[in-house]
């Protein structure tokens, strides 16, 4: 079975004037059928850790191995799930879905099929033969689901899928994308700035912090599922969590805005136009 | 927004305008406010159609025509697409090509006529040289362009299902371009349409560019003017039939937004 050891793994992206260390020394272990969520602040190198992990990046240094195969490249026990979906527009939902599969030698009518079986899965069926700009953004990204699931990996690689959606379409997709996983089991790993989006999906969330990218601190999360993002108990860890977060924001802060500007705001906040007792 | 519906009512509106155009020419031609040699009336130029109709010479100009604007563009097609396609990926070839191609897109294709007549006389070659001169050219920056703005992850996408090589091209590259191009070769047909009109005139003993210029020298206005409604009306239809690329299933999403 498939789990996935992050060893040591480092990454540096050299600029024309300047090189960052994208990622530093991250090791991590993810076991099988586990559920992760990588969060941290843009520049952390988490999308660049999963990348590596999809074979889609090479490591400088250190190894990814899934079970004890070392990953080299792109293979078909580890599917990835794109930002904004990156399905193709001139295709179906059901042809983007059977996209992958010709390549796995599966006949037109076993393509047909499982496509049809994954597009059930996502609660699609309806719109199998609807175009993308035909879909709203919540059900392109239930495509885009269904075409890594349809793949049967063992591993699914989710590099911020929701991100660009409202927050209606997200908390269904919560519950589509714990469904889902209580289903079918596949390991996750999940990428997201979202901390309550972490603690919503997560059996463990990998917080990573930057300049260098590296794996800060990791908090398993114990909370009954399904798990919504206005719980309570989501709330609460999500809170503890962005505290360690802070720390890294206040780091590109500092470089990104202008002098004078502090997390905490300059204190109260009150309309200019108030009177707190200057008359007395 | 209310939505808008083109009611078949109201497609006879176009109809309509024809009339009232058709009606004010005749009254202007009845008022004789241009000399009759230079102003046929609108029964002059029906008979003056049906004449060259009879005669076999109006058909045989529409077909030198459209065989001209069919192999120039034909050709431009062939090599203007692959070598779009040739630029969009190497960004070294559109480094090198760009500002040529751009240089010669942007020169009037008129401008070749001495040059094409110079080096292959009057007949179908002048006008085939310029048509595809009018339409490689823009073929080419379209389909670079289109290249050029497919979104790597589509490619990332193919390279994670794990595709190979030519499989790049087929599956996605082709498909990703193809609104754009289909549009690129509706601006260039129709380009293409316009300067063969002028490549006939100049560089020609038959077509309907040639039909109409000889309608002029043997003082027939009513030959003219039916010549320049057969022209404007093929336009029309060449470019309908090319609408119809765009209504391809496939290619929809280039156009619907």
């Amino acid at each position: 079975m498939a789990g996935i050891s992050i060893c040591g793994v480092s990454k540096k992206f050299t600029g024309r004037n300047d090189a960052v260390q994208a990622l530093e020394n991250a090791t991590l272990e993810i076991a099988d059928g586990e559920f992760v969520v990588l969060v941290g602040p843009s520049g952390c190198g988490k999308s660049t850790l999963l990348n590596i992990v999809a074979g889609l990046d090479v490591a400088d240094t250190g190894q990814v191995y899934e079970g004890n195969k070392p990953v080299k490249e792109p293979g078909r026990s580890r599917s990835v799930v794109f930002q904004d979906g990156a399905l193709f527009p001139w295709l179906t939902a059901q042809k983007n879905v059977e996209f992958g599969l010709k390549q796995m030698g599966l006949n037109r009518k076993e393509r047909a099929e499982r496509a049809a079986h994954y597009l059930q899965l996502v609660h699609l069926t309806k719109f199998r033969e609807s175009f993308l700009h035909e879909l709203s953004g919540g059900m392109r990204q239930r495509v885009a689901i269904a075409r890594a699931l349809a793949m049967e990996p063992e591993v699914l690689l989710m590099d911020e899928p929701f991100s660009a959606l409202d927050a209606q379409t997200r908390e269904d997709l919560y519950v589509s994308l714990q469904e889902v996983w209580e289903r079918t089991r596949k390991t996750i790993l999940f990428v997201t700035h979202n901390v309550r989006e972490a603690v919503v999906l997560a059996d463990k969330v990998v917080l990573m912090g930057i300049r260098p990218g590296r794996i800060q601190t990791v908090f398993p999360i114990r909370l009954a599922r399904p798990r919504h993002a206005e719980d309570v108990d989501v709330a609460k860890v999500a809170h503890q969590i962005s505290m360690g977060l802070k720390e890294s924001l206040a780091l590109t802060r500092n470089e990104e805005y202008d002098e004078g500007w502090q997390p905490e705001g300059s204190g109260l906040l009150r309309p200019a136009d108030s009177v707190l007792g200057d008359n007395i | 927004m209310k939505q808008e519906i083109l009611t078949p009512k109201l497609k006879m509106l176009s109809l309509l305008v024809v009339l009232v155009v058709v009606a004010l020419w005749a009254v202007l031609f009845s008022k004789g406010f241009f000399p009759a040699s230079s102003f046929p009336s609108p029964v002059q130029v029906v008979k003056g159609f049906g004449e060259e109709a009879r005669s076999g010479r109006l058909f045989d100009d529409t077909v030198a025509s459209l065989f001209r604007v069919s192999t120039g563009f034909g050709l431009a097609v062939f090599l203007g697409i692959p070598l779009g396609l040739w630029l969009g990926l190497k960004l070294s070839a559109r480094a090198a090509f760009l500002p040529a191609v751009n240089f010669f897109r942007s020169l009037s294709p008129l401008a070749w006529i001495p040059f094409a007549i110079l080096w292959f006389g009057i007949g179908d070659t002048p006008a085939i040289f310029l048509i595809f001169m009018t339409s490689f050219f823009p073929l080419v920056l379209a389909t670079a362009s289109a290249v050029a703005s497919i979104p790597t992850v589509h490619f990332r996408v193919a390279q994670d299902y794990g595709f190979h090589g030519l499989e790049f091209l087929t599956q996605v590259t082709l498909p990703a371009i193809m609104p754009q191009v289909i549009t690129g070769l509706r601006v260039t047909a129709g380009l293409s349409w316009v300067v063969v009109v002028a490549a006939e005139m100049i560089a020609g003993r038959d077509g309907l560019g040639f039909l109409i210029w000889d309608a002029r020298n043997q003082l027939r206005p009513d030959l003219l003017v039916a010549g320049m409604i057969v022209i404007g009306v093929i336009g029309v239809v060449l470019d309908r039939l090319l609408v119809q690329l765009t209504l391809i299933p496939s290619v929809r999403w280039g156009y619907d937004k």
